[in-house]
């Protein structure tokens, strides 16, 4: 019997657990996925057909699929039938009363941090409604999107006040059957992001997840849809450097973009989720499916990233280089610490002619963590003239870490030009020791030196961004030399 | 009258090697010592275990600092209490940028003696003027921390870095080598600013020619990890002429 028989048969044999015929006012299914539970999602959701459909073709598709396992990632099976998959306007009543009910580890991260006072208690998952005044930043912040016309809010809302748009773009650059976790999160996603912006409109303010505050908790399967139309320009912010309190340990997202003729679309992220404790226990898995097109002429899309969390992290964010002239760009910080394990990198796939890609990848490991670059560059026999430059370089705190570059070049076009560098160095006890003779403490002296590593990729993320991700690699760093 | 710096029947190794071997030497505040010697007599090894560097394992002996016990202390300790160490070969610590390392090296020292911290302004301003004295381009203030450095340059941050931090002892170990004669020039008028009552300087060289520019007052010369013989600035001009080779006869014999 194959392993899909016997997962199909141990969905059957559930069969009657989940008892929810009457219950479609429920918050929280059973768990367990299948086409119940999927249609239930839906219809808790007012979702139009054509969106039920897909998701339905989705799940199929998911149920012939096998996870995959060709990354450099140990982890334990995961149960998939064992996950609840939808407990919605999740009740707060769940989570901690008060601060003194929060991990004092993860309040003291904040205090290293810097998060304002206000803040800490929303982050750690305080059942306090209105603990800081946020409603008027909110309308104001909504206030000046809707003027310049950008849509951004909540995916689920999204279906309701522009299906067009959703039906037209969702899944048409991750499509539902690209991977095992792009087809579970296209079945099963819960909310995310949508934006919109019109043509030729430059978003007149940086995109942030963390003003979306009416979605703050977007459940395991985010999905997020970017569309910047043509000549349009739009710099969008996920994350948060701030660890956020989560109890789901598996985590499968979807990010698609899509930037038309001449249109700019640049994504930044800092995740920074909770990588287990120094033993290795617990923490989230994270497995990523983010891609973006650069369809039209001339556009651009460009990813930078720091990546600091998760016990495991599989993500490759990606640009298919269609357009003629178009530009993907890839910046990345991947740190690992104590037993985390992150296999990372990026595709970029040239299609257009003339299209150009730069690939900047910064890999740091410490303790016993495992630190894996892995890269496509794909030219295509239309993409004449294309060009890559590609960047990958390794440091290494501690002589119980490694780091790994897998890097594939595909060229079917003879005028391509494709560049690869690749480095691995060690935190020198020579460097160390200079920054000791000067003065400074050893915690000083590795964050210095890390971050010198990283400049060249800190510099891409926007201003107060750049300045929080260097506090984040701080903290996670703590402890690592010593 | 106390000495800065006093060692007593240094002993230290590195692995199974041992590298000093019974080092004794009063440095007075106020002088200038050189120690002289071939490659290898233990010239590094004495300025590495001065400042701390890990590898190096003192199995017996004693080193008293300003009065306290030096080798209790971490090696960042050390320079906070005012211990510079100018390297031999200075590393490179890319992306990092030279002024910021630097201000933040002097604010720890700083912080260390409860005094407030220079702001990035006043401190630019310092570290100008001192830039000047060296005769280095400003450029150099914003690059990497000897990145790309050519190793006159590098010698020249060392010392501009050392004119900044204010040290009490400054140990400069081979600070001469790879300079021209012009570099040379700038490097000791650098040392020669630093000289005051309160200071004293270890100077740690294979060559007489830095002693032409920066007069010591006393000179050493080691060899096989220990002091043959200890004298006054002629001693030096001797050895410029004579070599190394009678000395280590006339301790082998």
């Amino acid at each position: 019997m194959s392993a899909q028989d016997s997962r199909l048969d141990s969905v059957l044999a559930r069969g009657y657990q989940h008892g929810f015929v009457t219950d479609i006012e429920s918050d929280t299914v059973p768990p367990g996925l299948d086409e119940e539970t999927i249609r239930f999602i839906s219809a808790k959701k007012k979702e139009p057909q054509f969106l039920l459909d897909w998701r339905l073709r989705a799940l199929e598709r998911w149920f012939t699929m096998k996870e995959p396992h060709w990354g450099k990632l140990q982890y334990k099976p995961i149960d998939y039938q064992g996950i609840s998959y939808y407990s919605a306007p999740k009740a707060k009543a769940d989570g901690p009363k008060s601060l003194s009910e929060v991990d004092p580890k993860l309040l003291a991260t904040y205090e290293k941090l810097g998060v304002p006072l206000h803040e800490r208690a929303r982050l750690a998952g305080v059942a306090v409604d209105a603990v800081f005044d946020s409603v008027s930043v909110a309308t104001t912040f909504k206030d000046r999107l809707a003027a310049a016309g950008v849509v951004f809010c909540p995916f689920s809302e999204a279906v309701q006040t522009h299906p067009e748009l959703v039906e037209q773009y969702l899944g048409t650059v991750v499509p539902y059957g690209d991977n095992f976790f792009a087809a579970l999160n296209s079945a099963a996603f819960t909310d995310g992001s949508f934006v919109y912006i019109p043509p030729g409109v430059r978003c007149p303010m940086e995109l942030s997840t963390y003003f979306r505050i009416n979605a703050a908790k977007t459940g395991q399967f985010e999905r997020t849809l970017i569309i910047a139309d043509k000549g349009s320009h739009v710099s969008y912010l996920e994350g948060c450097t701030a660890p956020m309190r989560d109890e789901n340990q598996l985590h499968a997202a979807v990010v698609e973009l899509v930037a038309l003729d001449d249109a700019e679309i640049k994504y930044s992220t800092v995740q920074n989720w909770y990588p287990g404790d120094e033993n290795g226990k617990g923490g989230i898995y994270n497995f990523v499916t983010k891609r973006g097109e650069c369809r039209g002429r001339n556009s651009k899309i460009s990813w930078t990233q720091v990546e600091t969390g998760s016990a495991i992290t599989w993500k490759y964010p990606s640009c298919v280089l269609r357009g003629e002239n178009s530009v993907g760009e890839f910046y990345s910080v991947a740190v690992t610490n104590n037993f985390q394990q992150a296999d990372t990198g990026t595709k970029m796939i040239h299609l257009g002619a003339n299209t150009r890609s730069t690939i900047i990848s910064k890999g740091i490991s410490a303790g016993h963590a495992h630190n894996t670059y892995r890269g496509l560059v794909s030219v295509m026999p239309s993409a004449t003239g294309a060009r890559n430059f590609t960047q990958c370089d390794s440091l290494l705190i501690g002589g119980h870490c490694g780091a790994h570059t897998v890097p594939y070049i595909e060229t079917k076009n003879p005028q391509a030009i494709v560049e690869h560098e690749a480095s691995t160095s060690r935190i020198g006890e020579d460097q160390l020791f200079y920054c000791l003779q000067r003065g400074l403490s050893e915690e000083d002296a590795v964050n210095m030196i890390v971050s010198g590593f990283c400049r060249t990729v800190l510099k891409e993320l926007p201003m107060e961004f750049a300045v929080e991700a260097q506090n984040l690699l701080a903290v996670s760093l703590e402890g690592a030399v010593g | 009258m106390t000495s800065l710096l006093s060692i007593q029947n240094l002993h230290a190794r590195i692995g199974d090697r041992e590298v000093l071997r019974g080092i004794d030497l009063e440095v007075p505040a106020g002088e200038v010592h050189a120690i002289m010697g071939p490659n290898g007599s233990g010239k590094s090894s004495l300025s590495n275990v001065l400042g701390g560097k890990p590898g190096y394992e003192v199995t017996s002996g004693s080193v008293s600092y300003r009065g306290r016990d030096l080798l209790a202390l971490a090696p960042e300790e050390r320079a906070r209490e005012g211990l510079f160490l100018g390297f031999q070969y200075p590393v490179e610590i890319p992306g990092v940028n030279n002024t910021y390392l630097l201000r933040a090296a002097l604010n720890a020292s700083r912080r260390h003696r409860s005094q407030s911290e220079v702001d990035a302004y006043d401190f630019l301003e310092l570290v100008r003027g001192k830039a000047k004295l060296m005769k280095m381009d400003e450029s150099f203030l914003s690059r990497g921390v000897n990145e790309g450095f050519s190793g006159g340059e590098k010698k020249r941050n060392e010392i501009l870095q050392m004119l900044v931090l204010e040290p009490q002892l400054a140990v400069l170990d081979e600070t001469d080598s790879g300079l021209d004669i012009d570099a040379l020039k700038v490097v000791a008028d650098g040392i020669n600013s630093l000289r005051s009552p309160e200071r004293a300087i270890v100077l740690v060289t294979h060559y007489q020619r830095l002693l032409d520019h920066v007069a010591p007052d006393r000179v050493h010369v080691l060899a096989r990890g220990r002091i043959v013989k200890s004298g006054g600035p002629e001693l030096a001009r001797e050895l410029e002429q004579r070599g190394y080779d009678w000395l280590l006869e006339a301790e082998a014999a």
